[in-house]
């Protein structure tokens, strides 16, 4: 493996004073003068026809300057699957129609928050209440409501995947397996609710603080849904707390905020409270899955047949997203020779499920994993070995869809194995205690192009200064993963500088280089790693050329930039520090400053992502048979994501990954009462504390994926699928009972020992 | 009617004018423009909130702006002695990666100085036990309670030097 001063280090993160300082900005920390505070008047009911709005009580209403509904707006579409216009069925505010409680109906700006939020309640809405559709199979039924015109089914995207021959796979199986399986909704539960502040300057361009995910997919929608050109919108993503997916969408409040600096002429913010964000927030897709997979008697996989249909709520939101990757994670972890996927995006009167962390991979991996385990005890074979009988490997295909490059799945299972002491374990604990295996694999971000960005999928410039130092511009968001450290981490590695050498500025549509499609997939250090490392490559072309003229060096000498100098390798005194060799090369340009542009858009790579992480976990359970509580004693996690460019910070998002796991597993769920959600708050929505974590261990298993910035690829992502299939599967181990239907909660449990 | 008060934050002392019903929270990050502490729920159960008033950690907004006047306060912003130096929970949050997306930091360091201040060496359960009262959806916690465990040593140590000299 090469030997690196600064990747694979402890390297603390960059962001991490400011944040233990309390001096770090997040968007509800920002205050403009003469600012004003606005609130939303969401749908009281689940599905209607809005008949009128009166707001002129509150507008009436002494410190309103601002109250809009729908009228007050261009009535433009949007969604993030810009490539089909017709999947864009979100307007900014409610017009003519409601789809779910809690559906943007009217905003208010004021004062202050206090009068804005009575302002809300002097807004009369007549709505005409329609009978609405809570589950997949009453949309899908006969007769159903149909909750948007365009699309009477209630079925909004239609995915299929199919190789092999299905039919001759069955018929070849000697053992078949068919289950049913059902998904409740979860929150991203961010701790830092949305917050938007939009300020309108002299010339009527807008600028946007927001706390997104994606600055760039916001400044186009925000663009189009206000009828303004891209280039009149800046977005800033200033420190974000916290997305998992739920921030990567235009969303009301940002488009309200601008609109109503416009009107107003004043700065305008809303700052979201955590009930609105419970009941009206994005949340992982409720999913129905049933699946049928046949096996030769010797535990090899014949043939998968994968039925998915997606609660996807009132919109579309990322839902085409997800279920098109549904498919593509069933046919993911191990061979399927024949292999059929039907996925159905179905309309709701719910509020929109959208992306989380692990986008459609934890709901079809947990289906797939729960079956190997019935598998391998019906077929008389330990969970451990059916897994690494039909483990993908380097260079397996999904045909038409992806391609596997780097693959340190099986090395996972066994290091896992392992560690755990599995086989030991697996026969000598005691009634009451368990343990199982539940893997993964996930994408390093996604090639399909449904935004139909016209940029690279993500740049970087670089600048560097005589004095030593370097400036590096790119539009990905860090919004906590730690993605700002991790570039500057391989820019300071490719140019020899240190952390501190380089100032970074990141996330402003403005300043930074077009484009980024932001974060999610796991997509940042892949993409922008590989971005940022195409930019100091062209820096470091034109340092070795000064080196190279000043010392005379014989063509065939290699030069490079290590520890602060630019030398050549063989000679090392044949050199000069990096800031000198930039003063040279901008000399020799009469004075211009140094700088390149890098980018990376991933090209040949199939339909799906350029490199996929893999991996396996194992979770010690006792279940307490008085109660049925779920107890998870140890955790041990082995994972392939390439090269470590950062340990802690693999480590911290691994130990965040189980926390949302556990959670998936144990106690998470949006408890629905029809359309509404009823747990609200934090007191009622079960997130896992610092008293519910297991003792955890992890191997990061080495391999170097030939596509990723110095070999790296995803994590932190991928893990958040593991983990519940584990518990389930050492659930099972401890008691018999084996749960189909997250979450494994203490009533499930008790009713079935 | 607004209701004067006097507080003691960070060692500065304030007189404000407040509504009735206005929050701590309110008060520090709106009046006082001291933002480090956060709002994450506003209905106590998150933790981002927490601040110190005279010697109790509370949720500042649960805690009436009224209710603190002539009180001593301690936000995230009165941790670090300057802009030079940090408070040991605030160097061992940075050097064992107990800090993400850092929107529940400050309530965290809060509610380490609150436990260590009472318990110099508390037991991985007791700082566990000292955390459940706060959420965090990025670390999986157990980074934050190493970094508690290594602040509380090198306090023991800081302390112990200070007496000594």
């Amino acid at each position: 493996m090469k030997e690196y001063s600064i990747i694979g280090k402890d390297v603390p993160r960059t962001d991490a004073e400011a944040k233990a300082r309390g001096s770090a900005l997040y968007t509800d920390d920002i205050r403009l003068p003469g600012m004003l505070h606005g609130r939303i008047l969401r749908s009281p009911i689940a599905h209607g026809i809005i008949r009128s709005i009166d707001t002129s009580k509150a507008s009436r209403l002494p410190g309103v300057k601002c109250v809009i509904t729908s009228d007050d707006t261009p009535k433009i579409k949007y969604g993030n699957w810009r490539l089909f216009p017709e999947t864009q069925d979100e307007y900014p505010l409610a017009v003519d129609k409601v789809r779910f409680i809690g559906d943007e109906v009217a905003a208010v700006a004021a004062i202050d928050r206090d009068t804005a939020e009575e302002a809300l309640e002097l807004i009369e809405v007549e709505y005409e209440e329609l009978p609405g559709t809570f589950d997949v199979e009453s949309s899908r039924a006969e007769g159903a409501p149909v909750i948007h015109d365009y699309c009477p089914s209630n079925v909004s995207v239609n995915r299929k995947i199919k190789y092999g021959d299905i039919e001759k796979g069955f018929s070849e199986s000697d053992y078949i397996r068919e289950d049913t399986f059902s998904f409740q909704a979860i929150s991203h539960a961010y701790l830092e609710p949305c917050a938007s502040l939009a300020q309108v300057d002299l010339d009527g361009r807008i600028t946007l603080w927001t706390s997104t995910q994606t600055p760039y997919i916001v400044q186009c929608l925000l663009a189009s849904t206000l009828g303004m050109r891209e280039n009149d919108i800046r977005i800033i993503k200033p420190y974000v707390g916290g997305g998992f997916g739920g921030k990567m969408e235009l969303r009301p409040w940002e488009f309200c905020a601008a609109l109503m600096a416009k009107k107003t002429g004043r700065p305008v913010k809303f700052t979201l409270g955590r009930e609105e964000e419970f009941l009206a927030g994005r949340r992982r897709h409720p999913m129905k899955i049933h699946s049928r997979v046949g096996f030769k008697k010797d535990g090899t996989l014949v043939a998968k047949d994968l039925r998915i249909q997606l609660d996807g709520g009132a919109y579309n939101a990322m839902g085409p997203t997800a279920t098109f990757l549904c498919g593509n994670f069933g046919a993911m972890l191990y061979r399927y020779p024949n292999y059929r996927f039907l996925g159905e995006h179905v309309y709701t009167n719910k509020p929109p499920a959208s992306a989380m962390r692990g986008f459609g991979a934890p709901q079809s991996l947990y289906a797939s994993e729960v079956q190997m385990n019935i598998a391998a005890e019906e077929l008389g074979i330990d969970p451990v070995d059916i897994r690494l009988k039909n483990a993908q490997v380097s260079g397996d295909q999904i045909p038409d869809v992806a391609t596997i490059s780097s693959c340190g799945f099986s090395e996972s299972i066994r290091a896992v194995a392992e560690m755990s002491g599995w086989y030991e374990k697996r026969k000598s604990l005691k009634p009451g205690q368990g343990i199982g295996i539940g893997c993964y694999s996930f994408i390093s971000g996604g090639v399909f192009n449904w935004f139909n960005t016209q940029y690279p999928f993500s740049a970087a410039e670089v600048r560097v200064f005589s004095d030593g130092t370097a400036h590096l511009l790119t539009m990905a968001s860090d919004i906590g993963q730690g993605s700002d450290t991790v570039l500057k981490q391989i820019l300071a590695e490719e140019l020899g500088l240190r952390m501190e050498d380089i100032r970074m500025t990141s996330a402003d549509t403005a300043m930074t280089p077009q484009g980024d499609l932001g974060t999610w997939g796991s997509r940042v250090t892949l993409m922008a790693g590989n971005a940022v490392i195409d930019a100091a490559r062209k820096i470091k072309e034109q340092l070795f050329g000064a080196i190279s003229a000043r010392f005379n060096l014989n063509v065939i000498h290699h030069v490079e930039c290590k520890n602060g100098r630019v030398q050549a390798t063989a000679r090392p005194d044949y050199g000069m520090s990096f800031g000198e060799a930039v003063a040279m090369v901008q000399k020799a340009n009469r004075g211009e400053p140094l700088f390149a542009r890098g980018s990376y858009t991933p090209r040949g790579k199939g339909l799906v992502t350029p490199a996929f992480g893999f991996g396996a976990q194992i979770a010690e359970v006792e279940v307490d048979r008085e109660t049925g509580l779920v107890k998870v004693k140890n955790m041990w996690t082995a994972h392939d994501c390439g090269t470590v460019i950062n340990p802690r910070s693999v480590e911290g998002q691994l130990a965040g990954s189980i926390q949302m796991g556990l959670g998936y597993a144990l106690s998470e769920q949006m408890v629905m009462d029809g359309g509404r959600t009823v747990n609200v708050d934090f007191a009622d929505y079960k997130m896992p504390t610092a008293m519910d974590m297991p003792p955890s261990e992890v191997v990061h298993v080495d391999t170097y994926e030939p596509e990723g910035p110095m070999g790296a690829k995803e994590t932190g992502e991928g893990l958040a699928s593991p983990t519940a299939p584990a518990i389930s599967e050492a659930v099972y181990h401890a008691t018999g009972f084996r749960c189909k239907d997250l979450p494994i909660t203490p009533e499930k449990i008790l009713k079935a020992i | 009617m607004k209701h004067n008060i006097k507080i003691v934050v960070n060692g500065d002392e304030y007189s404000l004018a407040v509504d009735p019903w206005r929050t701590l929270n309110e008060a520090l990050r709106e009046d006082l423009n001291l933002t480090g502490t956060k709002l994450g729920c506003g209905t106590g159960d998150c933790g981002a909130c927490t601040v110190i008033v005279d010697g109790r950690a509370v949720s500042s907004c649960l805690t009436l702006a009224v209710s603190v006047d002539g009180k001593s306060v301690t936000t995230v912003e009165g941790l670090a002695p300057s802009g030079d130096e940090l408070h040991p929970i605030q160097e061992a949050f940075i050097k064992t990666g107990a800090i993400q997306c850092g929107f529940c930091t400050s309530g965290m360091e809060i509610a380490a100085l609150h436990l260590l201040s009472n318990n110099p060496s508390p037991t991985e359960l007791e700082i566990r036990k000292g955390l459940s009262g706060h959420l965090c959806r990025c670390t999986g916690y157990n980074q934050i309670v190493e970094a508690i465990s290594v602040a509380g040593e090198k306090m023991k140590k800081c302390c112990h030097e200070e007496e000594r000299s």
